[in-house]
């Protein structure tokens, strides 16, 4: 007699083809344009690497949100110093912290001081250098990067 | 929604770079209806007719294998290109590696000894049994036969019932009879 999993996965060319736009969408607002794809990458295949070991495909998109927003903090890490090889997320975890990070990371982003909010929004929604994120918010651009940095360093606190 | 085609294929590059893509999927037009074919590093592993029931054949190579499947289709050119072949009357013999993984231990050795019955010919579910040392077990082996992962590739469809009426067969009669009606010239 044949047992059959009842929560069989799915084929993960599926999972890529139902979610990977969105993943996209997210990473291109969340690192900026040219290291999207980059970030991209990484996360499915990190995410393919580990899925065998998935023991729950009831909410694949917001596990592969979870790996993207690793994968898009440390791509942040790297702008400051080489990138540190991650380990493979554990999917069980992963799974478990944080459900609805698309939504999660903007509200963190919005609750952010509005100097710091508006650096961020700039150079990560909207893809803009320094020189034009200084020329938007009248300011320098040494001050723009170092709004930038602190966004970012309290996100990076508030989502760890 | 998908993300565009060069993206999709610097994926599928990197997983394949990494080892990750345990089963490569393609699928190809046949005169018998669109087939979807299956390898593993090892081999052809499955091959699907369009009359099977797509998530439970997705689902039963999952399972049994891994759900690391991703659409490969260059990984599956050779067997494209005989299968190509064969239904153009232009091969006799495959010579694709097989990934007999999913193939009971019985099932392996029936459809071992199918894959020996010549191009052409056809053997009874009664000379198979005797010929995998079960004489009486002809039923099994109809079973082994009718379970097989990878049709006209390993061509159970040789396999008659005595007396010559045709038997069953998986993907359905016509199939059978379409296959042995080109192997038959």
């Amino acid at each position: 007699m044949t047992i059959v999993n009842s929560t069989a996965l799915p084929p993960f060319q599926r999972v890529f083809d139902e979610h990977a736009q969105a993943v996209l969408t997210f990473l291109v607002g969340a690192v900026g344009a040219s290291e999207a794809e980059d970030c991209f990458q990484e996360t499915m295949v990190s995410a393919l690497r580990a899925y065998p070991r998935l023991g729950d495909a009831s909410n694949l998109r917001a596990w592969l949100f979870t790996i993207a927003r690793r994968k898009a903090i440390d791509a942040h890490r790297g702008r400051a110093r080489r990138p540190t090889p991650v380990s493979d997320p554990d999917p069980g975890s992963a799974f478990d912290s944080h459900p609805d990070i698309d939504e999660g990371l903007w509200d963190h982003v919005r609750s952010l001081p509005s100097k710091q909010r508006k650096a961020v929004v700039l150079r990560f929604a909207g893809d803009r250098s320094y020189p034009e994120i200084a020329a938007a918010m009248s300011t320098t651009q040494d001050s723009a990067r170092q709004s930038v940095h602190q966004g970012l360093k309290k996100l990076r606190r508030e989502l760890r | 929604m998908t993300v565009d085609q060069a993206l999709s294929e610097r994926f599928l590059e990197r997983a394949e770079a990494r080892g990750l893509v345990d089963v490569a999927v393609a699928t190809m037009d046949s005169p018998i209806g669109s087939l979807l074919l299956m390898a593993t590093p090892k081999g052809l592993v499955r091959i699907a007719f369009e009359s099977e029931n797509r998530d439970e054949v997705f689902g039963e190579v999952a399972e049994r294998l891994s759900p690391r499947i991703l659409d490969a289709p260059r990984r599956l050119d050779p067997v494209r290109r005989e299968l190509d072949k064969y239904f153009g009357g232009k091969l006799r013999d495959f010579d694709v590696p097989i990934d007999w993984s999913l193939a009971g231990t019985f099932a392996r050795r029936v459809l071992r000894r199918t894959a020996r019955i010549p191009y052409g010919s056809v053997a009874s579910y009664g000379e198979v049994a005797v010929g995998v040392g079960t004489p009486r077990g002809y039923r099994a082996v109809g079973n082994a036969l009718g379970s097989n992962p990878i049709p006209v590739v390993v061509p159970c469809h040789r396999v008659v019932r005595t007396g010559g009426a045709i038997g069953g067969y998986g993907g359905g009669l016509p199939r059978k009879r379409w296959l042995l009606d080109l192997e038959a010239g």
